[in-house]
């Protein structure tokens, strides 16, 4: 269900890091927590993001969510196909629904990330809650 | 709603057929329900162009009997109870002296002296103590919630549905009438009532029947797609209809006036809590006024939302979010008389940016007749 080569947040994001460029996305779990999703608010290509801070917002039917960098760096490319269908973070969360790419400007932070088996354990303690 | 209380939260007699049909369960007021079981788009518009079936049995329900029922209700309720003849039923408030709803309900008059109050979930205890604490004329009335589960069957094909279970004449059910009926084995009262804007009917019955009715209802439904539905395409569709929500629209210190639901203040029908506070304002004019607005630039309005109008803050929102069968972002924000007006152009406050909204008619949805 989740992809090895990705590495992931608690706040249900994935991350895949290819020679210092990050691409980043929400995981097949926070779509369904989700539902219908409706609208997505993302930066612009440039922009910078930091560790931590908010990126961005993802909208579904019936509440607001927001999404949180992982990592320290610039807005590289911006998946432009998301404000004309956000639906597609429901069917592809893990493929065409990426959000954005980020170049790292510090591939150390991603040494906290959650590996894809850390991840399922994690999203199996949060739904015995 | 007969009630299980193992974890905190209440649970309806359905909450195990909710969970193992893949429902996603959340705590709605003290209630764990579900909020949606296909996704709350696909559950929208199955009622609008098909039908769904939702558990509503949070709900409550008071009964008030007895020689001084009427009497007793005429006095604390809005709207002109004299006027029901049994088996009507009546949209109506629960008022407080200021004018503002102690809750919104729906009265059924089963028999000469007998009523039958559903009222809001979150509301039912605050509605039955304030009743009792009222009953001055000694009616009979009594907290019937836990004897009853409800199921609301939403949708233009309801009745085609419904009809495969029950020998019950339900072309002869007028809207906002109700019935004693057999329903998919199961003895209760049938109401043509809903909260979707679509025709429809709400079944009340002993909750040991509510698994028995529910799968029933479902499989007479399978042709027509009959859709299991949660919370989530309940607020949508009330919202599209334009219908308030307690704790969103309505609330103490709101009074009906400003909730545009001076149709169920009936202010000659005799004194009732609230009238004068409501008659004065009736004459001196509302402090605020609830508006109907569409999004026009990318963006959802959610509740407590700052409204502006020409660069002042004019009022927020109370309701906001995608409407699934208009395929628009609308809202319902209470705004400063003089901001109210069709066509106005706003702004809404989105995490402090503003975005381009226009006030609309109400309501934003009414089924095609």
């Amino acid at each position: 269900m989740y992809p090895e080569e990705f590495q992931y947040t608690k706040d249900h994001e994935w991350l895949r890091v290819d020679e210092g460029i990050g691409t980043l996305g929400i995981t097949e779990h926070a779509q369904k927590e989700l539902g219908d999703v409706v609208y997505v608010e993302l930066p612009k290509v440039g922009d910078p993001v930091t560790a931590s801070e908010t990126l961005g917002t993802v909208e579904s039917v019936k509440a607001v969510s927001e999404v949180y960098s992982p990592v320290t760096g610039e807005v590289l490319a911006v998946n432009d196909k998301l404000q004309n269908h956000p639906e597609l973070l429901n069917s592809d969360p893990h493929g065409s629904a990426w959000l954005v790419q980020i170049r790292l400007s510090d591939p150390k932070e991603i040494e906290k990330l959650m590996s894809a088996e850390e991840y399922e354990a994690y999203v199996r303690e949060d739904k015995a809650h | 709603m007969a009630t299980l209380e193992e974890h905190g939260a209440k649970r309806t007699t359905l909450y195990a057929v909710h969970k193992a049909a893949g429902a996603k369960m959340a705590e709605f007021g003290a209630w764990e329900m579900p909020i949606e079981y296909a996704g709350i788009t696909q559950e929208h518009l199955a009622v609008r162009n098909s039908a769904a079936l939702f558990d509503v049995s949070h709900m409550g329900e008071i009964s008030v009997c007895g020689p001084r029922a009427l009497a007793l209700l005429q006095g604390l309720t809005s709207n002109d109870v004299a006027r029901l003849k049994i088996f009507q039923a009546q949209y109506t408030a629960l008022t407080y002296p200021q004018g503002s709803a102690v809750d919104d309900c729906v009265v059924h008059r089963l028999d000469e002296d007998k009523y039958f109050i559903c009222v809001n979930a979150a509301n039912t205890q605050k509605d039955y103590d304030w009743i009792v604490e009222h009953n001055a004329v000694g009616a009979e009335v009594r907290d019937v919630s836990s004897e009853y589960s409800q199921l609301a069957l939403q949708g233009p094909r309801a009745m085609a549905i419904l009809a495969n279970v029950t020998d019950f004449n339900l072309a002869s059910l007028r809207y906002y009438w109700c019935g004693y009926a057999q329903c998919c084995g199961v003895q209760g009262l049938l109401a043509r009532t809903g909260y979707t804007g679509e025709d429809g009917f709400e079944f009340y019955f002993p909750p040991q029947g509510s698994a028995r009715v529910w799968n029933a209802l479902l499989e007479a439904g399978r042709k027509e797609k009959l859709q299991p539905a949660g919370l989530g395409a309940r607020n949508t569709l009330r919202l599209e209809a334009g219908y308030p929500l307690y704790g969103h629209e309505l609330d103490e210190d709101t009074t009906l006036l400003e909730a545009n639901l001076g149709w169920i203040c009936k202010l000659d029908k005799g004194e009732f809590v609230g009238r004068s506070a409501l008659e004065k304002q009736r004459q001196l004019g509302v402090r605020k006024k609830l508006v109907g607005f569409e999004m026009l630039d990318p963006g959802i309005a959610r509740d407590g939302y700052p409204v502006w109008v020409e660069g002042k803050k004019v009022g927020r929102v109370t309701s906001g979010s995608p409407a699934p069968f208009l395929k628009k972002n609308i809202g319902l924000a209470f705004v400063s008389p003089a901001a109210a007006e069709t066509g106005r152009e706003m702004t809404i406050e989105i995490r402090a940016r503003q975005v381009r909204a226009r006030q609309v008619p109400l309501p934003f949805y009414k089924r095609p007749k």
